[in-house]
């Protein structure tokens, strides 16, 4: 099976020196939900610049479902959707006339850019704002209309450059929903975010760029299984006494009712719980301190810094 | 693309281009259309009754054909400059160039625009002088085709222009301070032959002087520069204007990183 994305040796350096990509290598299969993660200025959005000619690469190879960019752009192109990260559409224009005119310039006849249009905006429930100036559409709404934008031509990879940012959990959530159900259907999806709670819950695959970089690139199963000490918090039914110590574990009281406990790799949650049971320690609940992929990704970034 | 999805795509361009500037009629259309009587009424009327014939003809006649000509140039210019630096500005340019569309299909889109929005204003304008004097056609084809010929031309640097442009100071400087001294230095409101030997001279630079002229010569069959001149030297303006518009499309100068 053709990838539907390679990157080869992709660097990029701008005019004032600044070498924001050095080199990366990459490879996204199809059907895939990757998650393209990394902290501010590493090279995300300069990435995926480069994927859909907005940026000019300095040297390397970018294909797109085996279309090198330098060779047929226009045929890489209909084969991807981009929602980016900055709001890119006229304020002043309705969101059923911005989804058509983008399916106009992918040369599609307006009767079916009409029907298109009409299906995702339902689909997204922009509906029945379809007839409002886009100005007048609140951020979850503007980014939906985005995705609907870039999903008009029905492109086999789609990149969407922190999609739920500023985005209500409700709608955040629905929007997972959706880009589940889509990539289901057969959609390759690349994702950044720095909601990494949303990379792990969606994505199967995982590249990690810094200064440029790519630090990590495996499953996110992988990568997680990697992770050697994770910090839970629970939550006691009743006071807890002063001191509380459990054999073979760092345990911190942070009130009269929350205790820290760290489990190593190796260690297992289960004691964790006898010893809480030996200290007639009732639980009423438990949760992660920090998502498990954030722990990963600081650990890989200060690593590499 | 094939050609026919290249022909939507243009079409699309097009009928959005059209939209923008009917939906904003009043700051599109109608300034022209109220800027071109003041002209009829003070030059023509009023102060044209006191100068006397020129060229053989009155002087509402002989202004006429160059406030019509200046209505174009000013309005395919400002058509494309503010339409494609406002989508610079708000980065819905993006929604093209991420797009298969091919460059000279976006350039043609946006200069036919431009072109759309000054043949309206020129009809408009027209129909206003019919009120002020009769209007007799010695040559249509050359009406028609320095009116086109014209509108690209002004098109096409109203984009390079907004390429250029980095904020709205940068696409009123040039209308300002380029733009309306050419035309007015142009040969509108005079005849060549009034200018001393060197300013006459140094007036064939400007490229308006061919413009209103070869559209006096359609319009009232007198010209101060030779028609033939005159169209080659359009011509050539036009062919370096679209060469270098495309320049910037492919290489991305100020459009891409």
């Amino acid at each position: 099976m053709i990838p539907a994305l390679t990157i080869e040796n992709l660097t990029k350096q701008y005019a004032g020196g600044f070498q924001a990509l050095k080199g990366i290598s990459l490879e996204v299969q199809h059907g895939d939900f990757f998650a393209l993660l990394g902290p501010n200025g590493a090279g995300k959005s300069t990435t995926i610049g480069v994927i859909c000619s907005l940026v000019a690469k300095t040297a390397g190879k970018v294909a797109v479902y085996g279309t090198d960019i330098d060779e047929d752009f226009a045929g890489a192109k209909k084969n991807i959707g981009i929602v980016p990260q900055e709001f890119n559409f006229n304020m002043f224009e309705q969101p059923f006339d911005i989804v058509v005119n983008q399916a106009g310039y992918y040369g599609m006849p307006k009767a079916l850019a009409s029907e298109r249009a009409e299906q995702y905006l339902r689909e997204l429930g922009l509906w029945d704002k379809r007839h409002v100036p886009s100005r007048m559409l609140s951020g979850g709404m503007k980014r939906r209309l985005m995705i609907a934008r870039a999903l008009v031509h029905n492109p086999r990879l789609l990149i969407l450059d922190e999609p739920t940012a500023g985005v209500d959990i409700e709608m955040r959530r629905s929007m997972w929903d959706f880009l589940q159900k889509l990539n289901q259907e057969g959609t390759t999806i690349i994702l950044t975010t720095h909601y990494l709670e949303e990379a792990e819950a969606l994505c199967r695959n995982i590249a990690i760029i810094n200064h440029g970089e790519i630090v990590e690139n495996s499953s996110m199963r992988d990568l997680l299984r990697r992770l050697h000490r994770e910090v839970f918090i629970f939550d006691a039914v009743d006071e807890l006494p002063d001191v509380v110590e459990i054999e073979g574990f760092g345990v911190r009281r942070v009130d009269e009712r929350t205790l820290e406990i760290e489990v190593e790799k190796g260690q297992h949650i289960n004691e964790v719980f006898a010893g809480l049971s030996q200290a007639s320690i009732r639980i009423s609940s438990m949760r992660n301190r920090a998502n498990r992929l954030e722990e990963m990704f600081v650990r890989l970034v200060e690593g590499a810094q | 693309m094939n050609f026919q999805e290249q022909w939507v795509a243009l079409v699309t361009i097009l009928r959005k281009e059209i939209k923008r500037y009917l939906r904003i009629w009043t700051q599109t259309l109608l300034p022209s259309a109220i800027t071109m009587s003041l002209y009829f009424v003070i030059f023509g009327s009023l102060i044209g009754s006191r100068i006397g014939d020129m060229g053989g003809f009155t002087y509402m006649q002989f202004v006429v054909p160059g406030l019509i000509m200046m209505a174009i140039v000013t309005n395919s210019y400002s058509n494309v400059v503010s339409s494609f630096f406002g989508s610079k500005f708000n980065h819905s340019v993006e929604e093209l160039l991420v797009s298969p569309t091919p460059n000279y299909i976006i350039l043609l889109g946006y200069v036919i625009g431009g072109v759309s929005r000054g043949l309206l204003v020129a009809v408009i304008v027209t129909l206003v002088s019919l009120f002020f004097t009769d209007l007799h056609m010695h040559s249509f084809a050359v009406v028609v085709i320095i009116v086109l010929m014209t509108s690209i031309l002004f098109a096409l640097a109203g984009f390079i222009n907004a390429v250029y442009a980095n904020n709205f100071d940068d696409i009123s400087i040039i209308p300002t301070f380029v733009l309306t001294p050419l035309i007015y230095l142009g040969g509108v409101f005079y005849s060549m032959d009034l200018l001393p030997d060197f300013w006459a001279a140094v007036s064939k630079l400007n490229p308006l002087v061919y413009v209103v002229n070869a559209f006096r010569y359609g319009v009232l069959g007198v010209s101060d520069v030779s028609l033939s001149v005159a169209f080659g030297m359009i011509t050539v303006f036009t062919v370096v204007a679209w060469c270098y518009s495309m320049h910037l499309l492919n290489t991305g100068k100020r459009l891409r990183q």
